[in-house]
């Protein structure tokens, strides 16, 4: 296997085979209510009690849709800029489960209400475009319990009902990185949007995997698998690998791939044929008859268009421009709204001298590290975007060293303190006068003379405990550089 | 057109209806009679004709996004043939 | 007075509204008539004490501005109604108690109207005897070895009979038509989109419509004006101006064009049913009317069309009887199991045909043959009435191709049960408003009826049609009330 991350080879004797993946992505829309029916979408609820008479399908029941789904599906169309449109046909597909209590799913066949569109990765090697086939509405399924009643399974319609977001891209990606790099754009637009919060441990955000393997350099597309419903790029990884590679066993041994629906196994690590899905598939699609065509106006795009803020794309570019970070640095700020938010909103506030490569440090740095160790995400960090920029300054205008004011910052978490406060509690402000700075070198010279000797005999190894010496007795407030400069003069 | 027992066999199994040996073959001769009538429609050249989906001459209306149905769980559960306070109960589904 | 039972809607109100009657009079008068008409088997289910107590209620505080005040009526039981057993005459729902009532049968309430009871149709609709219904055939007060129609079989004999005064019914195919037609009364398919389906259990929804059954045109018009309203719970009602028919009824049609589509002569045809067609325009001629040839070309294809249309939807919206959240579960191993004995167990014979043809034209490899062959075919239909309303303003043809026939003689041959809806169903695929009324009898004395069909949303044009005619008519039903001992 080639060790190189931007390309994603398998290797077996003389052949060399290339790996082919398109993703059928399940957003969970943001909404109040759900697509047909008014119950609540919220998470966690107790079963069964966020379940209206059209969820459960009773007789006489008429779907109503919701016109927030709509115009949160055509955000985020113009998200992927996507073709929209303004016709699209509600159908059917038939079949039935216990969790399905209509017998059939309300979803978007032929006429999808997003047509073509693209997405841009954002590759170490360069950006890579993966090309967006459909976006269309449909409905989620209730929730089967297979593991509370010896005897039964337990049907919970909470989620019955409520507004998906099928993202079907096409199979242009090669690497288990490109699809982690692919999920985590859509999941990062689809946020900036407010479409889907993209929390994956809620479901929110789930992924059917497509997955062929072909020799390198051939353009034919070889027999596909898809792994359904994985819900977690680290499992989409593991899959991918896994699938590939039993794919390209399969066809060393001669053998052939059957076109298949397969299980992710998260504990075993492996993919397996799903049996009870076996039945052929007929889902006898046909245009919902207690719906019309979804008609929308150019106005009403045109409307939803003028709404849609700085996505992650324009904002890098932006940032690359306004503030002179890399191209790199740009990349990670913009890669979530709220660190991107949280970002301009330091830089707000250094005032007018800003060091923009401080601020990324510290954020990107520092503050990650805190949040990474706490769980938390950006938009609730313990330190206000407000008291970072209140430190930066502090170390760009001289007050503090940068040692000092890890300290600080490792203060100002309890409860976002003002680091100006704490320099001015602690005594913690940088010792800049060079008179006393002298003074204080002086004695340290004087106390260590043998030392002193030393070096001035050539041991330039002992420079470094000079600055230890001094930075100690002035308790790490003095001015590191002013320090090395004195030392240099006195020694 | 001919419907044969296989056919039957397939569709019942989509449609969730079991159908035993006699009645399949009740089934197969109603459906034969009543597709040789439904063949009529080949007569008719239909190559250039729109399919008429829907009588209604309106487009979809929305509705905004409220929620309006509360917590009827007990109204929802209440008409299910099991006996279960939370849930819709239903033989065990092996994944 | 004693005669109550036999008074229209208009007199009931009428007298209601004098003071003459009060409500328990009334509906204490239909639930006595009611409960000595069994053997007709029209009810399914009775909510005779309930009524009476809400006739009851009505009376010490009337509100005789309501359009239906203190009036009983029963309806088909294929509208949902809060806290009362609704089945649609399918075991699958023999217990069924709705939490919900439907848009309809609310409207009726709203009006000051009292539920009677549930009557009798067939199993889901799907049928044009009554013979499919779980539970049992009902007899044509007209006589005793007849069919009532369908589906809305016991609508129709509850109203001829005088078991109420007025009712609803569904017609998906012609099953408030053909039943008016068999039993000597007046039935009304409104304008696809007039009544809200917003509970009623679905057949096949592009083509489903409730609509009102009544002894006479006048009665009709009232209860079309209470029933049909515009619903934000179905997304296919449509937001038009609703007339109030009965206020706007008139018998001058005085230089209203009529058309007489050529391909409604069918063969084998009974002379009688053309005759009275003859008889139909003449009295349309003598109300002043213009009647005009026209050509229907594509109404032969109208029933293998719906024959595909109408069960591909029921296919799927008969899905939702699996045994889980409601109505009848068999025992099954597993789930799949489980699935197959209720449904089989649970749907009777016609309804599972029904199914099966509307799994097959959606299957895999024959949709395109199948179910958009019938869609094309549909538009067609659509277009030979548009084309045909270029020059007149409604359409006279018979209901039926016959008189009610024989209880059981057509119940073992599904396509010559279906031939019975030739008349009635390209007006449900065209989605147009018709109404039936009586019209004559054929040798046996058994009723016969004639059909106007009117433009989209001119409900008013063929009632003010109906209304002149029938006062040429002049028909009386010929009830002996052979049933009642």
């Amino acid at each position: 296997m080639s060790k190189d991350n931007s390309e994603y080879l398998i290797e077996r004797y003389d052949n060399i085979y290339e790996v082919v993946i398109g993703l059928e992505v399940h957003a969970q829309v943001t909404s109040s209510s759900k697509l047909f029916s008014s119950a609540s979408t919220k998470f966690g609820a107790e079963p069964n009690t966020q379940v209206s008479l059209v969820d459960a399908a009773f007789p006489g029941m008429l779907p109503v849709i919701n016109e927030y789904c709509v115009k949160q599906a055509i955000k985020t169309g113009i998200g992927l800029r996507a073709k929209i449109n303004k016709r699209s046909v509600f159908d059917r597909k038939n079949y039935f489960y216990a969790d399905l209590p209509q017998g059939y799913q309300i979803s978007q066949f032929k006429f999808p209400i997003v047509g073509e569109g693209t997405v841009i990765l954002d590759m170490e090697n360069g950006p890579k475009e993966v090309g967006i086939e459909r976006l269309h509405l449909e409905q989620d399924a209730g929730k089967s319990i297979h593991d509370m009643d010896p005897q039964n399974t337990l049907v919970d319609l909470n989620r019955s009902g409520v507004a998906l977001m099928e993202i079907v891209s096409k199979p242009d990606m090669r690497t288990p990185d490109e699809v982690s790099a692919y999920v985590k754009k859509l999941r990062s637009i689809m946020r900036y949007l407010g479409t889907c919060d993209g929390n994956m441990q809620e479901g929110s955000l789930r992924a059917d995997v497509n997955i062929s393997v072909r020799i390198k350099g051939s353009d034919v597309l070889g027999t596909r698998c898809e792994i359904k419903n994985v819900n977690s790029i680290k499992f989409m990884q593991m899959a991918i690998d896994y699938e590939a590679n039993r794919q390209v066993d399969l066809i060393e041994e001669g053998k052939t791939i059957d076109q298949e629906t397969r299980l992710f196994d998260t504990k075993k690590n492996e993919t397996r044929s799903m049996r009870s899905k076996e039945d052929a598939h007929d889902y006898r699609y046909f245009p919902d008859p207690d719906l019309l065509p979804l008609e929308v106006t150019d106005e009403f795009i045109e409307k939803l268009k003028a709404d849609i803020p700085e996505l992650p794309d324009d904002k890098k570019k932006r940032f690359i421009d306004q503030f002179k970070v890399s191209p790199y640095e740009a990349t990670i700020l913009v890669s979530d709204i709220d660190t991107a938010k949280y970002f301009e909103e330091v830089v707000a506030k250094m005032g007018k001298n800003q060091d923009m490569k401080l601020a990324v440090n510290w954020i990107t740095g520092e503050l990650f590290a805190v949040l990474n160790n706490k769980n938390l995400e950006i938009s609730q960090s313990p330190i206000s975007a407000k008291n970072l920029a209140k430190l930066i300054n502090l170390i760009k205008n001289g007050t503090i060293s940068g040692k000092i004011a890890k300290t600080i910052f490792e203060l100002m978490m309890d409860g976002d303190q003002d680091p100006q406060k704490i320099v001015e509690e602690k005594g913690l402000k940088q010792q800049s006068d060079p008179k006393a700075l002298e003074a204080l070198i002086d004695k340290i010279i004087n106390d260590n003379r043998e030392k002193a000797i030393e070096y001035k005999q050539g041991k330039e190894k002992l420079f470094g405990f000079f600055v230890g010496q001094a930075m100690k007795a002035s308790s790490g407030k003095a001015n590191p550089q002013l320090i090395n400069e004195i030392l240099k003069k006195k020694l | 057109m001919n419907i044969d027992l296989k056919t039957i066999k397939h569709i019942s199994k989509l449609s969730r209806i079991s159908v035993d040996g006699q009645k399949a073959e009740k089934l197969a001769s109603d459906l034969n009679s009543i597709f040789e009538f439904i063949e009529k429609l080949n007569e008719l050249n239909t190559d250039n004709v729109d399919p008429l989906t829907s009588v209604a001459e309106t487009t979809l209306k929305f509705r905004s996004d409220e929620v309006k149905s509360k917590n009827i769980r007990e109204q929802i559960i209440k008409n299910s043939p099991e006996d279960n306070e939370d849930f819709f109960v239903v033989p065990k589904v092996i994944e | 007075m004693s005669d109550i039972t036999s008074l229209s809607l208009t007199k009931l109100v009428k007298n209601i509204k004098e003071k003459k009657l009060s409500s328990e009079d009334v509906t204490k008068a239909f639930i006595a008539r009611s409960e000595k008409s069994k053997e007709l088997n029209s009810y399914i289910t009775e909510d005779f004490s309930n009524a009476i107590d809400k006739a009851k209620k009505f009376d010490e505080k009337p509100n005789l501005n309501l359009k239906l005040p203190g009036i009983p009526v029963a309806v088909k039981d294929l509208f949902c109604t809060k806290d009362i057993r609704t089945t649609a005459g399918s075991k699958i729902l023999e217990n069924f108690i709705p939490t919900y009532e439907s848009t309809v049968t609310q409207n009726i309430w709203d009006a000051g109207a009292i539920l009677l009871g549930k009557l009798n149709c067939d199993e889901f609709a799907m049928g044009s005897s009554n013979e499919t219904s779980f539970f049992g055939n009902v007899l044509n007060p007209i006589d005793k070895g007849l069919v009532p129609g369908g589906s809305s079989g016991g609508s129709a004999a509850a109203v001829s009979g005088q078991l109420t005064p007025i009712t609803i019914g569904t017609d998906t195919g012609g099953s408030i038509r053909q039943p008016a037609s068999f039993t000597g009364t007046v039935g009304l398919k409104p304008t696809y989109g007039s009544c809200s389906r917003y509970g009623i259990v679905a057949f096949a929804s592009s083509l489903d419509q409730a609509g009102p059954m009544s002894q006479n045109v006048e009665d009709c018009a009232l209860l079309q004006e209470v029933i049909s309203s515009y619903d934000i719970k179905d997304s296919t009602s449509i937001d038009f101006k609703r007339n109030e028919y009965s206020k706007e009824l008139t018998k001058n049609i005085k230089g209203k064009k009529i058309g007489i589509p050529k391909e409604y002569r069918v063969e084998g045809m009974p002379k009688e049913i053309e005759e009275l067609w003859k008889k139909g325009i003449e009295y349309a001629k003598d109300c002043g009317a213009e009647i005009i040839d026209i050509s229907l070309p594509h109404t032969s294809y109208a029933l293998p069309a719906y024959y595909i249309v109408a069960p591909a939807e029921a296919s799927s919206n008969l899905a939702r009887y699996d045994g889980v959240k409601y109505g009848f579960r068999a025992k099954g191993e597993n789930l799949i199991d489980m699935y197959e004995k209720t449904r089989s167990q649970g749907f009777g014979d016609e309804v599972q045909r029904r199914i099966m043809i509307g799994t097959y034209v959606l299957s895999s490899g024959y949709y395109d043959a199948y179910y958009l062959k019938a869609q094309k075919v549909r538009k067609l239909i659509k277009n030979d009435f548009d084309e045909a309303y270029k020059k007149v303003d409604a359409i006279l043809t018979p209901s039926t191709p016959s008189s009610a026939f024989k209880i059981g003689e057509k119940k073992n041959d599904p396509v010559s049960m279906y031939l019975n809806d030739i008349f009635t169903v390209p007006v449900n695929l065209a989605g147009l408003p018709a109404i039936s009324i009586p019209a004559g009898h054929d040798a046996a004395g058994h009723p016969l009826g004639l059909q106007i069909i009117g433009k989209a949303f001119k409900e008013q044009e063929i009632l003010n049609l109906a209304y002149a005619m029938e006062d040429k008519i002049s028909f009386k039903n010929k009830i002996t009330d052979w049933w009642i001992k």
